[in-house]
């Protein structure tokens, strides 16, 4: 009969478990509100934490505790997500346009010079600290790659020193731009097709010497627009996208090509 | 006083628990990528480390040493620290939210973690006394803390290098990192008798 005591004991132990942690779970029930599941079943999952939230969880709970969270924080889920949260909450759509992200820079092997012939496998960050990287111009492109190993949808590469997004796989999640030490990656809206692919604050000689595309400073943009839209500043082109009507008119007269027309492109392929 | 303060320093740092009695390391592993998770991480054990201490300790003593079945311990406390953790997860949940939300993905992880069992029965075996038994549990939590917390910091630092040489990136850096920290813990082996010396 000394078996009783012992299997008592352990089955009493369970049991008071069990019944303890039965009531405690219906007394301490958190309800979760309907809609943030529904929510969060049309976000899409990708925890890539663009909207500014701690992943989409959280987002898809902001939405419905606090006021005045855009539908459409969502760069993933684009237009028709935020039309979908709109109908859950029963609020009016905020349509956003699609961002994609945006090299701003043209600094291939071809076009750009080189100091060092170091070429060791740095990444973008260690070599921007260590000494400011291994091109001639301070501001562009490393091509050492940070960017694509941040992206998660394989939408960025390096081709010839110089990072490339593919434009169909990017959903403008932005995490390639803040991987790039350099800032040389920008979420641009698509509508905005103009371009300036340059971000070097150098004077024209500098940039001339170090780059064949870059943009010097040289004001023939800005002499040629009919709209005022194009200023220069620390010598670099700038646009003013409220203005600008994108005639185009600076592509063609850009001469170092730093001025990007992506309706051309389009053309030519 | 002296005593608590000698087994809190042996455990965090002589006998820490995962790096040098090679318990936890299943966490100290997978969650000390970022350090953020390591941390929150680190202070989950705790936590539960001297909850369960708390609620196994009067068990032993009181319930399993009078009866004479102190070989069901393994059994008993294994029941207890489960269900106790998921009782607190749901009270964290309803009543500390906030506290729920920076501790509570871990909490399911180290339910059944053996560091945890580890220091309710070794707390058991050293015969301790009951306050003894809870800062000796707070200071393996402290001590596990302090490893994932280190450890996560030198990992962070291996992520951005490329300097790691192909074959050894990822895991095998890790492990090799891990060892020489332990390495390093064992300098202060002897540290703790010279104390109040």
């Amino acid at each position: 009969m000394d078996i009783v005591i012992p299997v008592l004991i352990v089955a009493v132990i369970g049991l008071i478990a069990g019944i303890v942690l039965t009531v405690a779970a219906k007394l301490m029930h958190v309800s979760v509100n309907e809609k943030v599941e529904q929510i969060r079943d049309e976000l899409p999952g990708a925890n890539c934490g663009a909207c500014g939230f701690a992943g989409c969880d959280d987002y898809a709970s902001a939405l419905v505790t606090k006021e005045g969270v855009s539908t459409s924080a969502c760069p993933v889920g684009g237009a028709y997500l935020s039309i979908a949260i709109a109908r859950i909450l029963g609020v009016e759509s905020e349509t956003a346009e699609p961002k994609i992200a945006t090299v701003l820079c043209r600094g291939s092997s071809d076009a750009i010079r080189r100091v060092m012939k170091h070429d060791k496998e740095w990444s973008c960050r260690a070599a921007t600290q260590l000494y400011g990287g291994q091109m001639e111009c301070r501001y562009g492109c490393l091509g050492l790659g940070d960017c694509v190993q941040a992206c998660p949808h394989d939408a960025i590469k390096i081709v010839n020193r110089l990072a490339v997004v593919d434009k169909e796989a990017c959903v403008g999640c932005g995490l390639c731009e803040k991987a790039c030490p350099k800032n040389v990656i920008e979420m641009r809206e698509e509508s905005k097709r103009i371009y300036i692919a340059c971000k070097s604050l150098d004077t024209g000689l500098f940039t001339m010497k170090a780059c064949e595309e870059g943009c010097i400073g040289c004001k023939r943009c800005v002499d040629v627009c009919r709209f005022d839209a194009i200023k220069v500043e620390n010598n670099l082109a700038k646009i003013d996208y409220d203005k600008c009507k994108m005639c185009g008119m600076c592509v063609k007269e850009c001469i170092t090509g730093a001025i990007i027309d992506l309706r051309k492109k389009q053309k030519k392929q | 006083m002296e005593q608590i303060i000698i087994i809190m320093m042996s455990v965090i740092l002589v006998d820490n628990f995962v790096l040098s009695q090679f318990l936890g390391v299943c966490p100290f592993l997978g969650v000390s990528k970022k350090l953020d998770s390591a941390r929150g991480m680190g202070m989950a054990v705790t936590f539960v480390m001297t909850l369960a201490t708390a609620a196994t300790w009067p068990i032993q003593n009181f319930l399993l040493e009078p009866y004479g079945i102190g070989y069901l311990q393994t059994l008993v406390f294994i029941l207890v620290i489960a269900s106790l953790v998921q009782l607190v997860e749901v009270v964290l949940k309803k009543h500390v939210p906030t506290l729920y939300k920076s501790l509570g993905i871990f909490l399911p992880l180290i339910t059944t973690n053996c560091a945890v069992l580890a220091v309710t029965i070794m707390n058991i075996d050293e015969g301790y006394t009951y306050a003894q038994a809870i800062f000796n549990a707070l200071g393996a939590g402290l001590g596990f803390l302090l490893a994932m917390v280190l450890f996560a910091g030198l990992r962070q630092k291996l992520e951005d290098s490329k300097m790691v040489p192909a074959p050894f990136r990822g895991i095998p850096i890790t492990l090799i990192t891990a060892s020489i920290l332990s390495l390093s813990f064992m300098g202060f082996g002897g540290i703790v008798d010279g104390i109040f010396a």
